[in-house]
Order: structure tokens, then C-alpha cells, then sequence
């Protein structure tokens, strides 16, 4: 098990066309994801690496019986394509665009509360490096030869501090169920705390590591939930103690305007909910290794 | 991005709020002329930077004739503003906004911001105007009214007259208040503002609902399709070294440190900053070279951060990914060819073909102290520098 995706989800790409989609979408199949199409609005009917290409993201469901997309379309029409996605049945979305506009991404939230709990759509992103279950599937744009396959959960907003973290698990020998990348956008489509309850759920996970950062409530959020109900323990590190208040900090999101937004202020308020902290960003790895030998 | 005070205001009356009557000026004669073009027998000369707090820091001149009025364009004009906001260095006042006085019987509040929690946007509003939020959250939090708007629907009207009702606004003024914060909303909504802020919104003396001062800053992200906000944007108010990097794709933030880096990933590059911090040193910047790093990047991002005097290690930390190594390890000693760094230079590769990567720099023969991890780096930067101070 993982989360998410595993080497059987059947997955489309919207973009698939265009240069970023085209490499990507490349990886992701050399790595053994089932890719099974692609949409490019005005090349249906064509063939692109080998694989059908559709007008609509309906028709490409409908032909390919995919349930799963990744989106590599340009910031200006990417929350159009999330909805397209939401109301054509796909069950799980992965935006990687970076640059959408908060009031878009608001409105793809609105849109997407139309649907059942059931047929609803979950969206990762955008702004992130996607979803890979190691030695399953990629559905991102992360290199995949980093990861180790195991029974770790990591979910966190950066695209390199997560490499940063795969490759300190592998270099120590520990290996990750899924890991998620949530985005550094102020409004996103999954938060830490949607993800911790998917971890939670998930058989092969032991424990996770969550890699927040300054900026909004969501980290203490997650902080809560993992207190209130979660079995497994969570370790965190927050990116940003020497980020100036008030300033955007690379990610749209990473900007500290409250209080609680801070990265000491995060620290402490996740202690409280027993969420053990990896004390700097070096030994992610090793907190990570003590706490899974400790949970066996 | 943020505009100028005369600007939003000029965006507040199109969109049916109130402002007293008022113009711009860039010279004292012009200020004069101004003046009595408005007419009445007060003025506020307002110096226009990119900041709050203006009238703590002298920004802000009441005068009671038209010579006064012109001395205090003079004063202001030219002259760096220094506010709290600001920083040390001030910022630079190439106009001011000449207002008539408004008599003042209620000083209200009213801010609209996103809720990151809920997901809507939140309208803010007190009694207790003329102070900053924070001083009012602080001092008076009963005082503050909250109301989150579903942006699928808008804001109704009931949601503004319940917030007027609540400043305690007389009833004959409640419609007038209520169209104020509706005309908030949309320029919110309509224009992809990310915060939107009338501190004071006024009750006159003689009845009337008025913007004394108002701040936007709108999305980034959203002023592709914002032509007539992004024309608003003015260089002139913002960091140097901010606008040279964004301007070539770079993500900078300059800060007070003197260990400069460049790091590809925002959360790398704040994880890399707070290393440098728990080994003892502070960083000078934010540098995020993007995902990819290329070497075009790389070079860039040594000449911003060599050109800054504070600056006395650098620390290059790039985590390599679908962009191997060794390229990355080109485009460095590429841009170690084009530009002269004299100073001690740290460098980290992670990810994919770091033997490579390492081997092309050892073997390129420029002078740098080699780490294999994130602390090692963070280390090694801090014991360069204290070794520069010894010496």
C-alpha cells in the first residue's frame, strides 16, 4: 500500500503536449508510472511518446479509464484545467504549476465543493513537486532514483528540501511509502492536516515527517489533528527561523503575518501536540531513523 | 505588488468610495497650484512611499496657507522617508498627495485580507481607526468585527450593514458605509488584491463616509491579466537588489547577515538560512536560483550577490535533481570565469551525479572549501568568516 498512487493507478497528463509536460510525462513513464494519455486541448487524435492524446479530459476518462491526472499547464489556464479535471471524475490531481492566482485557486476550491464526499477530487498543489510512491509510481517531477522504498509517510511544501530529506532517509537506509508535496502556495489544494489522515489510514506507513514552513495556520493545524487522532508519530521541521515578518520568503505562501505563523512560534505550538521536531534541517534523516527503529 | 496611496485612492472613487478631494504634486509650485485648485482653507501634504507609519515619520504636513503648503512639498520631496516600515534606508519621495483637511468626528477601521484558515476573505473592521491592526488587536481586540465573505456568492449587503451597525455608524450614514465596504470588496475581488485597507475610514464632521488613507498590494500571480494595476507598480519604491533579481527570474530577499547564498528551492534555501543561523552566522539573503538552477541562473546569482558589500562568504548549496550534478557544477565554474569573487566561497552538491559534480569542480581548479552536507556547509561558511575576521 501507499497513498495516493501506486503502480497501477492509470494516470493522464493535462499538457501533455508542451516541452515541460512532454519531459516529465517521459520520466514519470521511465520510472514504470502507468501513464496512459495525455490531454491537449486542439490535438486530439494525435499520438505523443507513444501514447493517445485527447481533447477533453472527459474523453481521455472515458477512453483510457483513468482516474488520476498530473497538470503541467501554464499558471493563467491551470485552475480551468483543475476543474475540467474535478468534474471529468478524476479522483486524484496533482497541479504543478507554479504562479496561480490565490482568487483562481479559491474559486477551484468553491468549484470542487459541488461534488459528494465520494466523487470528490482530491488536489495536491499547485506549486509542488507531486507524489511519488517509491518503486511504484511518480507523478511528479522529483527525481525518482533518490527514494528508497519503505514505511515512511513525508508530506511537505518544498520541492528540494524534500529531496534533501529523501536523500538523508537513503543515505541511512530508510525508505518512504509515499511522500507528498503539498506546494508553497498561500491556498492549496490539499493542507498537511489532508494528508497526515491519509498516512494514518495507510497500512504501510509507520511514521511521518512533515516538512512545513513559515506562513499560515496549516502546520499547527496538522499539529492538532495528529494529537487528536493519530496513532503514529509525527516528526516536523519548519523552514524559515530567520525570515524577516512580512516578507514572502520564494513561495507565495511563505510570509509571516500573524501570530503562530513563525517558525519558532510553529515549533513550540506542534511540541504542545507531541509532534517531535527534527532540531535542524541536516538531521531530518536521522530523527526520522530513531523515531521508525523506537515505533517497531 | 503595493501601490501608492494616490493611486488606491484613485481606484477606491471608480469603484464608489468616498475620498476627500485631492491631487498629486511633484514640485512645491505645483503642490501650491494644486491647493488652490482643491480650494478650502486646509491641506494635508502627504509624502507617496511604499509604506505605513507615514505621519510618525514626518511624512505627513498639515498646512494652513498655500506657502505652507509649498514648503512642505519642498520639504518632502527628493528626501528618503524613514518609517518603521521601511527599514534604515527610507524610501525616496518623488511626489506628494495634497488633500483638503477633513474634520473628523469617527475614525474607523477597515481591512479586507485573505483567511488563509477558511478560505475566504475577511473583512476586518473596528472602531478604533487610526491605529495599526496589530496595535488594535493588541490594545482593543473587543473592538474588532470579523466577517468572512464566500466569495462564490460575494459579499450581500446585509454583511456590510451588519459590519456598519456594529462600528456603532448613525443610521442615516449606515447605507453610505455599507457601499463603502461592498466597493472594498469588489476592488478585492474584481482586481485580485491580496489586502486592502482604509485606516481611517472617517465619519466628517458634516456627515460624510471618507478614505483618509488606504493601502493595496494586489497578486503577483494575477497581474498578467491586471494591466491597469501592474502599470501602477513603482521601482522606484522597491529594493534594488529585490527588483534586479526579479527581474531575472531570481527569488531574492536581501537581509542583514554577512553570509550570502545561493540556493536552488525556496525551502531548501530557508533550511540552508537556518543552518547558517544555528552554526553562529546570520545569511545576507534569501537566494532561491529556481528549481532547475541552470547556469544562466548561477551566473546571475553570483553577480547579485557579489555586487552586495555586506556580503564576506558565500555559501552555494544546490540540491540536483532531473538537472544532475555535473551541469550544474559547469554552470558554476562557468560563472566563477565570468566573475571574480575574492572572498571565501562554500560549496555543497546533493542529488543526482554528485561524484561527477564534485570531480568537475576539483579538477576546474577555482579556490572553494568543499561540504558534503547541509550543516558541514552551514559550518564551514561560519568558520570562513571567523578566520576572515582573525586575519
Amino acid at each position: 500500500m501507499s497513498i495516493l498512487i501506486d503502480k497501477d493507478t492509470k494516470i493522464i497528463v493535462q499538457g501533455f503536449t508542451g516541452k515541460i509536460g512532454s519531459f516529465h510525462a517521459s520520466e514519470m513513464i521511465k520510472y514504470g508510472t502507468n501513464v496512459v494519455g495525455g490531454v491537449t486541448p486542439g490535438k486530439g487524435g494525435q499520438t505523443h511518446l507513444g501514447l493517445p492524446v485527447f481533447n477533453t479530459v472527459k474523453e481521455a476518462v472515458h477512453q483510457t479509464e483513468a482516474t488520476t491526472s498530473i497538470l503541467f499547464v501554464p499558471p493563467a489556464f491551470a485552475a480551468d484545467s483543475a476543474m475540467e479535471a474535478a468534474d471529468a471524475g478524476i479522483k486524484v490531481c496533482v497541479a504543478i504549476t507554479d504562479g496561480i492566482p490565490s482568487h483562481d485557486m479559491i474559486r477551484v476550491k468553491r468549484y470542487m465543493r459541488r461534488y459528494s464526499k465520494k466523487d470528490k477530487m482530491t488536489l495536491i498543489g499547485p506549486n509542488c513537486a507531486g507524489v511519488i510512491s517509491p518503486g511504484k509510481a511518480m507523478l511528479g517531477i522529483m527525481p525518482g532514483h533518490i527514494y528508497l522504498e519503505g514505511s515512511v509517510g513525508v508530506v511537505g511544501r518544498s520541492g528540494t528540501l524534500g529531496y534533501e530529506a529523501a536523500q538523508q532517509m537513503k543515505n541511512l537506509g530508510v525508505g518512504i511509502s509515499t511522500s507528498v508535496g503539498i506546494g508553497g502556495d498561500p491556498i492549496n489544494g490539499s493542507s498537511f492536516r489532508d494528508i497526515l489522515e491519509k498516512f494514518e489510514s495507510d497500512n504501510d506507513t509507520k511514521v511521518i515527517l512533515m516538512i512545513g514552513e513559515i506562513g499560515g495556520p496549516q502546520e499547527v493545524e496538522a499539529g492538532k489533528f495528529a494529537k487528536e487522532n493519530m496513532t503514529k508519530p509525527v516528526i516536523a521541521y519548519i523552514a524559515g527561523l530567520t525570515a524577516p515578518k512580512g516578507r514572502v520568503m520564494g513561495h507565495a505562501g511563505a510570509i509571516v503575518s500573524a501570530y503562530g505563523e513563525s517558525a519558532v512560534e510553529k515549533v513550540e505550538l506542534l511540541k504542545e501536540c507531541g509532534v517531535k521536531i527534527s532540531k535542524n534541517p541536516s538531521v531530518m534523516g536521522e530523527t526520522v531513523k530513531e523515531i521508525l527503529g523506537g515505533s517497531k | 505588488m503595493d501601490i501608492h496611496e494616490y493611486q488606491a485612492k484613485k481606484i477606491l472613487s471608480e469603484f464608489g468610495v468616498s475620498i476627500p478631494r485631492g491631487g498629486i504634486a511633484y514640485s512645491p509650485e505645483n503642490a501650491e497650484f494644486k491647493a488652490r485648485e482643491i480650494g478650502g482653507s486646509q491641506w494635508v501634504v502627504k509624502a507617496q512611499v511604499h509604506s505605513g507609519a507615514r505621519g510618525k515619520a514626518g511624512g505627513i504636513i498639515l498646512c494652513k496657507n498655500e506657502l505652507e503648503v509649498a514648503q512642505a512639498a519642498d520639504k518632502l520631496l527628493g528626501k528618503k522617508l524613514v518609517t518603521n516600515q521601511t527599514g534604515p534606508a527610507g524610501k525616496i519621495i518623488n511626489r506628494v498627495y495634497i488633500e483638503e483637511a477633513t474634520q473628523i468626528e469617527k475614525e474607523l477601521y477597515l481591512g479586507l485580507v485573505f483567511d488563509r484558515g477558511s478560505e475566504c476573505i475577511m473583512v476586518v473592521a473596528s472602531t478604533e481607526g487610526g491605529m495599526s491592526v496589530e496595535e488594535i488587536s493588541k490594545e482593543k481586540p473587543e473592538s474588532i468585527i470579523r466577517s468572512k465573505i464566500e466569495v462564490a456568492v460575494g459579499m450581500q449587503e446585509f454583511q456590510a450593514r451588519e459590519i456598519a451597525f456594529g462600528l456603532g455608524i448613525e443610521p442615516k450614514l449606515i447605507s453610505r458605509t455599507a457601499e463603502a465596504i461592498i466597493g472594498c470588496y469588489r476592488i478585492f475581488s474584481e482586481l485580485d488584491a491580496t489586502m486592502v485597507e482604509i485606516n481611517p475610514l472617517v465619519i466628517s464632521t458634516d456627515h460624510h463616509v471618507l478614505a483618509l488613507d488606504c493601502k493595496m498590494s494586489f497578486d503577483n500571480n494575477a497581474l498578467f491579466r491586471r494591466n491597469n494595476v501592474s502599470e501602477l507598480r513603482d521601482k522606484s519604491q522597491e529594493n534594488e537588489s529585490e527588483v534586479y533579481a526579479a527581474d531575472r527570474g531570481l527569488n531574492y530577499v536581501g537581509l542583514d547577515g554577512n553570509i550570502g547564498n545561493i540556493i536552488n528551492g525556496a525551502g531548501l534555501a530557508m533550511a540552508s538560512m537556518d543552518m547558517i543561523k544555528l552554526a553562529g552566522g546570520e545569511p545576507a539573503n534569501f537566494l532561491d536560483v529556481g528549481g532547475g538552477a541552470t547556469p544562466e541562473k548561477i551566473v546571475k546569482a553570483f553577480k547579485l550577490i557579489s555586487s552586495d558589500k555586506k556580503v564576506k562568504v558565500i555559501l552555494v548549496n544546490i540540491f540536483a535533481g532531473i538537472n544532475r550534478c555535473d551541469w550544474v557544477a559547469e554552470g558554476i565554474v562557468l560563472a566563477l570565469q565570468k566573475i571574480k569573487i575574492d572572498m571565501p566561497l562554500v560549496i555543497r552538491l546533493a542529488g543526482t551525479n554528485v561524484e561527477e559534480g564534485n570531480k568537475i569542480l576539483k579538477k576546474s581548479g577555482i579556490n572553494y572549501i568543499a561540504a558534503t552536507t547541509l550543516e558541514e556547509a552551514a559550518n564551514k561558511a561560519v568558520e570562513a568568516l571567523k578566520k576572515l575576521k582573525i586575519n
